[in-house]
């Protein structure tokens, strides 16, 4: 797989065949790429976008601090799984968000194919875990101990899965090991797998109008717990120990029974990407962002209604220092 | 099935035999079923032993984006060979349209052609072509798309379905001529379209993204693929029936083959393949949302992303965008095809005037917009300040139904789900997949012979053996409940619009919007009112699959001959004994036809509803997708076109089978 190492993109490698002439050409951009000059080649790098809008004004943030060190920038809209894919083949340049509770398995493989490079964290931490609106707790005053959850089994059941309660977590891909969870702490509910975010979201949002009680996964940073009124249910604290070692915590026999662990999100790239533009790399692994400017500014864009855009370009506007420090120096 | 059942003719001398039968394959059945489940391979061979196809396919897909090689390039170089040149027309239109471009060799910037010279020309084409009506049409659904803010993910959209219509439109062409003077390689492609059309999207994308890249010109050719069969469909047909005689003439006359299909057979058979071009025109429209997963961008996007933050209002807007280009591009078709069929007679004289005039009016009014916006590029964008937004309005709707309806809803819900769709669920689930193939096979043997029944029982058991079996019964349960719901709502209205031509205005405003617009849009509210789950994935399926049944029972009480009736009228019979004793009936197999569709379509649905949240073989599909696998997507497809296939086959044995005893009678 010599091909992979080399830095032509995608249509370039195509026009190969259109003639040799062509292939001189490439070859001759591949050499000026070796000169340390800042846009080291005119390739577009491609970000990618998911369907979050998180991951969305990162990306743009990333994007926009590109352009500025004078890159062609490309957004591409790409499955956050199925990613994966066109990052090895180098079709994809960058994701910005791969998530440590939903993407770790994913990123290994990939890494393992020794075509894509991880680029360290962003500095946002995901915090999952599950999630009830506060009106709850005047029929569940024993919340947010996990110990309470038992006695309000009840007010969460469904006609489906009465008399256990319902518990709606996220889509089968996301894993988090809720069935476990259940298992290993006794809880008398069963998990309901909503088949996408959006349909996540859509029935919390549906009980929170009518202010009937939910209880499900939610996750930050997200506009969710931003926009309504909640709280985290408190498990056993997460130890490695606990979902490694069964005797660990209350249940002495299973694994699980704690809460979901904090996880870092990572920036991930083509690695045949770091010989084309060696700066941009440098600038994307020192990029990072608090939870606190990324909540706030999906707040703006989903809750307020701002442009998505708009938002990026005022936070580039106000934190100039922040983001001018990722950019390499020499 | 109680179809078969209820259908022999009374007092016939075989119809204690038939009892007979039915009563020792039931029993038969009955006692497979209990010892079946008593043995893990008849049950359900998913921890016994499993065939590794699902690895097989992966491994070949490996092999060929990894080793395959000609010699002077590989295969991976080949398939980004076809991506790139494919990128060219897409990139050229979407400048002209929605991003703009430079000029080659300098550094001026020419603007994209500008919303009103867009509307104006959409106008002048539709009077042209189809009269004021039309030209009315395309002012209403081009200004919606600026009105409401639409117009930039309108035109993406748009230069990609006018790339992939065309190529769509030639591939099929050329298939459908291939398989028509060759018979051989019909046998080849028949079973093939099969596949195309019921294999779910989210099954090859996959495979598309891996040789052809990520981005539009995949998502583009995944459109293709998917658009692309009813057209080789049409075109068999179309050659087929061309009269006898003409060809005849072109045999005394000496044409060549060539100029026999190119002078004769193609001009003859236009006007079928019209119908062929707009169901690729619907098709590829219908693929938008899907395509923008893979990065197609445009108003797929909007709607996806949309939904993300809840803005359903929002969604609905750019969905009813999708709707309105679709019903746009598909009357201008049909009127051009209408057009050339009323001109050809005097196609002489009209040569000289009409094409000319309609392309290059059409042509110079996009010139001179293109030429105002340059003094003046202001112009260039719909005014901000002019942009309606209705979100809120459906956002609050939907928010006044949730508080104030859920509860009656919720008490239906709950209803269906415990008398109905539980128990139905468990005794699909728990029933052995012997004594169901067995079944399946039976009345396979009973309506058609033993050919049908090895093709049912061969399918049923790849199911089985690649460790479906449980999940395909999901989805037999789910589409089943959403197919007898949709056929008894469908059905009834389909009567009704047949009795009154106002009714019928109505109802096929509906049908339409619900054919076209994207199922995400109402995917979502109807999470918000029924939860996630199975009854909200049969809601969707039912508002989907609806349109089949209500339009083919229509179509089939209308072809009931005029004779007919006023014969049933003077014999003194009722207004309703003409609708049970002499329409229905004969319209039956028109309806049998709209019932096997909705039952497509519902199958069809099974890879959108899992997004809602089921356990089925659409689930499996869509998780497939995400982790990139794809054998285990391929395998999954392939089931659910088993699924639909089986159905297809038995309803057409059975359709056949009646046609003959009504014949013998």
């Amino acid at each position: 797989m010599a091909r992979t190492n080399q830095p032509f993109s995608a249509s370039a490698r195509a026009v190969r065949l259109l003639g040799a002439a062509a292939l001189m050409a490439g070859t001759m951009m591949a050499g000026a790429a070796s000169a340390q000059s800042v846009p080291e080649s005119d390739e577009p790098i491609k970000l990618t976008i998911n369907d979050w809008t998180g991951q969305e004004i990162t990306t743009r943030i990333m994007g926009g601090v590109l352009e500025e060190m004078g890159y062609e920038v490309e957004y591409v809209q790409a499955d956050y799984l199925a990613q994966f894919a066109g990052l090895e083949s180098g079709d994809l340049t960058v994701a910005m968000e791969i998530w440590e509770t939903t993407g770790k398995d994913a990123l290994k493989e990939a890494v393992a194919t020794g075509k894509v490079e991880d680029l360290g964290e962003t500095g946002l931490e995901a915090k999952e875990e599950w999630w009830y609106p506060s009106y709850v707790k005047e029929q569940c005053p024993g919340l947010p101990d996990w110990k309470a959850l038992n006695e309000c089994a009840e007010l969460f059941a469904s006609p489906q899965t009465s008399p256990k309660g319902r518990y709606l977590g996220g889509p089968v891909t996301w894993g988090g090991h809720d069935e476990e969870r259940i298992e290993a702490l006794g809880l008398d509910f069963e998990v309901i797998h909503a088949g996408t975010d959006a349909a996540l979201m859509a029935e919390i949002q549906s009980a929170y109008q009518r202010q009937k009680p939910i209880l499900a996964w939610v996750y930050a940073p997200h506009w969710a717990p931003i926009r309504f009124e909640g709280e985290w249910v408190e498990f056993p604290e997460y130890e490695d120990a606990c979902y490694n070692d069964p005797s660990w915590g209350t249940n002495e026999d299973m694994a699980y029974d704690c809460g979901k662990p904090y996880g870092w999100v990572k920036k991930v790239a083509w690695k045949g990407g770091e010989e084309v533009w060696p700066a941009a790399y440098q600038a994307i692994r020192n990029f990072k962002l608090t939870n606190e400017d990324s909540g706030d500014l999906i707040g703006k864009v989903d809750v307020d209604g701002m442009p998505l855009q708009a938002a990026v370009d005022e936070w580039m506007k106000n934190n100039e220092d922040t983001w001018k420090s990722w950019i390499p120096q020499n | 099935m109680s179809i078969t059942a209820t259908d022999s003719t009374s007092r016939h001398p075989a119809i204690r035999s038939t009892t007979l039968f039915w009563g020792a394959a039931l029993a038969g059945l009955v006692v497979l079923f209990v010892v079946a489940s008593q043995f893990p391979v008849l049950d359900d061979p998913r921890r016994e032993f499993l065939l590794p196809f699902a690895r097989w396919i992966s491994d070949g897909m490996d092999f060929l984006v990894d080793d395959l090689s000609f010699g002077l390039f590989t295969f991976e170089d080949l398939t980004r060979a076809i991506a790139f040149v494919l990128s060219l027309p897409l990139l050229a239109l979407t400048s002209l349209l929605a991003s703009g471009w430079t000029l080659p060799f300098s550094e001026i910037e020419v603007a994209p052609l500008p919303w009103f010279a867009v509307v104006a020309a959409m106008v002048f084409m539709g009077w042209r072509i189809g009269g004021g009506k039309l030209a009315a049409l395309m002012f209403a659904s081009f200004a919606y798309l600026a009105i409401f803010d639409q117009w930039q993910s309108a035109m993406i959209t748009l230069s990609s379905v006018l790339v992939a219509v065309p190529i769509g439109i030639v591939f099929g062409l050329g298939l459908g001529i291939l398989a028509y003077k060759h018979s051989g390689s019909e046998r080849v492609i028949s079973p093939l379209l099969d596949l195309m059309q019921t294999v779910p999207v989210f099954a090859y994308l996959l495979p598309v993204l891996v040789l052809f890249g990520f981005g539009q010109v995949s998502a583009m050719i995944a459109t293709i693929i998917y658009a692309m069969p009813p057209m080789v469909r049409v075109t068999i047909v179309a050659l087929r029936s061309v009269p006898g005689d003409l060809l005849e003439f072109g045999d005394m006359a000496g044409c060549t083959a060539r100029q026999m299909l190119w002078r004769i057979e193609l001009p003859a058979a236009r006007d079928s393949l019209m119908v062929g071009v707009n169901q690729v025109v619907m098709l590829s429209l219908n693929m938008v949302i899907i395509a923008s997963m893979i990065g197609a961008g445009g108003l797929g996007r909007d709607v996806l992303t949309s939904l993300k933050r809840l803005a359903i209002g929002d969604a609905l807007e750019a969905g009813v965008a999708i709707t309105l280009l679709a019903i746009a591009i598909d009357r201008l078709s049909q009127a051009f095809a209408n057009r050339a069929r009323m001109k050809r007679p005097k196609r002489s004289q009209d040569r000289t005037r009409v094409p000319l005039s309609t392309p290059a009016g059409f042509v110079a009014i996009l010139l001179i917009g293109a030429l105002i916006t340059a003094l003046a590029p202001s112009l260039a964008i719909y005014p901000r300040a002019l942009v309606l937004d209705t979100g809120p309005f459906w956002d609050e709707l939907i928010r006044l139904i949730n508080v104030h309806l859920y509860d009656t809803l919720d008490a239906i819900k709950a209803f269906l789900l415990i008398w109905v769709m539980i128990p139905l669920k468990r005794l699909l689930v728990e029933a052995p997949w012997m004594a169901v193939a067995a079944g399946v096979a039976l009345i396979g043997w009973r309506l058609s012979g033993l050919r049908l029944a090895a093709t049912l029982f061969a399918m049923a058991a790849f199911i089985a053996f690649t460790g479906n079996w449980e999940k395909a019964m999901i989805s037999v349960y789910l589409c089943g409940t959403s197919v007898v719901i949709a056929c008894l709502i469908g059905i009834p209205i389909g009567v009704w619009s047949a009795a009154s031509a106002r009714a019928r205005g109505v109802i096929s405003v509906v049908i339409d919007t619900l054919q076209t617009l994207p199922s995400f849009v109402y995917l979502i509210p109807v999470v918000m009112l029924f939860q996630v789950g199975d009854f909200s994935a049969m809601i969707a399926i039912v508002l989907y699959a609806l349109a089949p049944a209500v339009r083919y029972t229509d179509h089939g009480l209308r072809q009931v001959p005029g004779e007919t009736i006023e014969a049933a009228t003077m014999a003194g019979c009722t207004p309703a004994q003409i609708l049970w004793r002499v329409k229905l009936p004969l319209a039956t197999p028109h309806i049998m036809l709209g019932v096997n569709q909705t039952i497509m379509m519902a199958l069809s649905m099974l890879v959108i509803t899992a997004l809602v949240g089921t356990s089925d073989l659409g689930q499996e599909v869509y998780i497939a997708l995400t982790r990139a696998n794809v054998g285990m997507g391929i395998v999954a497809g392939l089931c659910v076109a088993f699924l639909a296939m089986t159905a297809d086959r038995l309803i057409g044995a059975w359709a056949a089978e009646r046609r003959r005893r009504l014949h013998l009678a």
